[in-house]
């Protein structure tokens, strides 16, 4: 009786576990085609700063490049303070964006330069302006990108990413997919793709997108001397898109240290309060 | 047995605390239940997840009050009212972090208190209310967290709100209304946002009302132990406090080293990165996942893929999902062992253990494509969720030979530690009060 339960449950679990296997190499047609190609971030890690001269090329990339046709209106022009600019250098940046204002007095919508508590305004009026103007495609609003295009890692590697903390999945994938064009611009041999999409095996939802790619060698010129290769451009756009998705990951990182240490003390405290407590009734 | 009345040794010694004793014995009550009242002197750390969960409740509530104070409850505001909350309010990435890792270690605790229950026979006669009440309590902390997924508004809000509403439209003539009524409409809209969001703010203060009934409940007859023994002398029983006082402490505060790892690390990782784009009806995600701790029902629900008769495998579904919980209730009758504890029984240990792993693959499963080996693997396992309850709990009980179980808990605590000491201390000297050991 016993050996019999013993040897149905063995082959329960032996079925089990090969179905599994097997059922993980069933779907590979999934997308993106290829995994993000993990980076070293300064962010990354339980004492991961931003780069703050990375994050200001990071934002010149965007204003000069990106915000063509991508908006980032949930960003207010007060917190480019992080990014280490001065009151003064954030109210002259403010002020070349022309903001809608009003009514007034007359009733009547007006425009004014912007001031450090003003928001981002982005190319277009509206996103159904934003998709007609780019082919059907809407150009993604920068806010959130970075938390938002987090690409899956699969069972059995987000087991393993709890303990070595990863969590740049947005950042390795849009860094991933804006170096990740082939360099000829054209598809493998056998691969149809749309028109007016581009191949890249790294986009999230299909094996080409709308958008072209979007940078290229000394497309801009950094005030600080980097040699603006498309390498290099985009990872400091990709840093940047983060600062705009988590601003706060570098309070809350330095706030989790203290908070970790505190419950380490606390509870070795608590065990050997409670070990003296029960000791009392050992044998 | 004990009961609250047969330990009454609070006295108060202060003038204010004997005039309360004799107006409103609240502090009585508090003495009796928390301070005097008598646990098993064995409870191992398995027992510590209740008072965990009260505090995450407490902590959930706090939290959740705070973040009221800036959400906005309407479609066109709540989205970018989570991002004021993330980005402006102060410490506000700090309170949505822990309130939505919260809800994640609320389910972690809650499923582990659940399967100690399980191990240890807790549901079987005298508790089978205590049972059912946290069987409520799992149930109203389901729709509580439904509905607070769905109040940031992004993409997951919006679409599993659309799926999960759907699931009525499964029930002949009454499903559509039951729909619309939770709807507020025809579609996931501006008024589901809003009733949702009252709906989020009332249920916890419910679950809240439940868990007064549950602890009375608990301390009307006593908790079980790993033994299964009921306490029978005054052996056997350490008082609450410190006892179950400090362990629990302890346990909470290791509970909270690994739910500040996450609120401060990781926070997004238990969440789905589709919910960082606000709601859109027009673009449906690639796959709709619900939150981890709905996989396992989740998968239960698309495991139905055939029809019986008129009834369609959409309502075989939902049936299946909502009898996967419903058979939680009755499972202090399905049961036909004489012996509580999962120590004492070889073949349901081995039945409960497949269970648990049983239990993590449908969750796995669950937030697998419903389609080819998937779905075949989600039926296997959902037969076997099924099969545990309905086959397995009720014939185990009649063919299983059980191992010897102890005559009271003293005795089984004395067994271990002699046997631990090299076998010197006697089993027959059981009787014999702890504290006269060496």
């Amino acid at each position: 009786m016993k050996t019999m339960f013993a040897k149905i449950s063995a082959i329960v679990v032996a079925a089990t576990l090969g179905l599994s296997v097997a059922a993980t190499g069933a779907f590979a047609a999934e997308y993106p085609i290829k995994k993000p190609r993990e980076q070293d971030w300064s962010f990354a890690g339980p004492f991961g700063t931003y780069d703050k001269g990375q994050l200001q090329r990071g934002f010149k990339v965007y204003r000069e490049v990106c915000a063509a046709c991508h908006s980032m209106n949930r960003v207010a022009f007060r917190s480019l303070e992080d990014l280490g600019y001065s009151e003064g250098q954030i109210k002259t940046i403010a002020s070349e964006y022309d903001i809608t204002d009003g009514p007034n007095a007359d009733g009547e919508m007006f425009t004014r330069p912007g001031t450090p508590a003003d928001y981002f305004t982005g190319p277009y009026p509206n996103r159904e302006a934003s998709i007609a103007a780019n082919g059907g495609a809407y150009p993604p609003d920068f806010s959130l990108l970075a938390k938002a295009r987090a690409v899956e890692r699969g069972f059995p590697t987000f087991v393993f990413d709890v303990f070595t903390q990863y969590a740049e999945n947005g950042p390795d994938y849009i860094y991933s997919l804006l170096t990740g064009y082939p360099e000829d611009g054209e598809a493998p041999e056998g691969v149809e793709v749309p028109e007016g999409t581009h191949y890249n095996p790294y986009f999230i939802a299909g094996k080409s997108l709308a958008m072209a790619p979007p940078l290229s060698e000394d497309i801009i010129s950094y005030d600080d001397g980097t040699p603006a290769t498309v390498e290099q451009m985009s990872k400091d756009v990709t840093a940047f898109m983060m600062w705009a998705a988590e601003p706060k990951m570098e309070e809350r990182k330095s706030l989790g240290f203290k908070v970790i240490i505190f419950l380490l003390i606390f509870a070795v405290f608590l065990y050997l309060t409670k070990k003296q407590i029960y000791a009392k009734l050992e044998h | 047995m004990s009961t609250i009345e047969h330990h009454g040794t609070y006295q108060p010694t202060t003038g204010l605390g004997k005039w309360m004793d004799a107006r409103l014995p609240l502090p009585r009550l508090m003495y009796d239940s928390f301070v005097a009242y008598p646990v098993p002197r064995n409870l191992n750390y398995a027992y510590t997840f209740g008072g965990m969960l009260s505090i995450m409740l407490v902590l959930q509530i706090l939290t959740g009050v705070v973040l009221a104070m800036h959400y906005n409850g309407s479609t066109a505001g709540a989205f970018t009212s989570v991002e004021h909350i993330m980005r402006d309010v102060n410490n506000g990435w700090l309170l949505r972090y822990m309130h939505a890792n919260g809800a994640s270690f609320f389910f972690a605790a809650v499923f582990l208190h659940i399967f100690r229950g399980m191990y240890y026979g807790s549901y079987k006669e005298p508790r089978e209310l205590l049972w059912i009440l946290g069987c409520i309590i799992f149930l109203l902390m389901m729709a509580t967290a439904f509905m607070g997924y769905v109040l940031p508004w992004g993409q997951m809000s919006f679409w599993g709100a659309t799926v999960i509403t759907g699931f009525f439209t499964a029930f002949p003539v009454v499903g559509e209304p039951i729909q619309q009524l939770l709807l507020g409409g025809f579609a996931v809209d501006n008024p589901t946002l809003n009733r949702f969001f009252s709906l989020h703010y009332l249920l916890p203060f419910m679950i809240a009302g439940v868990v007064v009934l549950h602890v009375w409940a608990l301390h009307v007859t006593g908790q079980t132990n790993p033994t299964g023994v009921e306490i029978k002398s005054k052996t056997d029983s350490v008082p609450f406090t410190p006892f179950a006082t400090i362990k629990d402490a302890f346990a909470l505060i290791v509970f909270f080293l690994f739910f500040a790892y996450f609120v401060f690390y990781m926070p997004n990782f238990l969440g789905h990165a589709d919910n960082y784009i606000e709601a859109n009806s027009l673009v449906t995600p690639a796959y709709i996942v619900p939150e981890w701790y709905f996989l396992p029902f989740y998968a239960i629900l698309r495991a139905v893929t055939f029809d019986i008769g008129p009834l369609t495998s959409k309502l075989l579904g939902v049936l299946a999902m909502f009898g996967s919980i419903a058979v939680l209730f009755v499972m202090p009758w399905l049961d036909t062992s004489k012996v509580r504890s999962a120590v004492y029984r070889p073949w349901y240990k081995v039945f409960f253990w497949i269970f648990v792993v049983n239990a993590i693959f449908l969750g796995w499963l669950g937030a697998k494509p419903a389609e080819g080996i998937y779905t075949f693997l989600a039926q296997i396992s959902t037969l076997y969720y099924f099969g545990f309850f309905l086959v397995i709990l009720p014939l185990l009980g009649l063919i299983e030979t059980p191992r010897r179980v102890p005559n009271s808990i003293t005795e089984a605590v004395l067994a271990k530690s002699s046997k631990k000491n090299g076998g010197v201390t006697q089993v027959s000297g059981a009787t014999a009060s702890p504290d006269n050991k060496a």
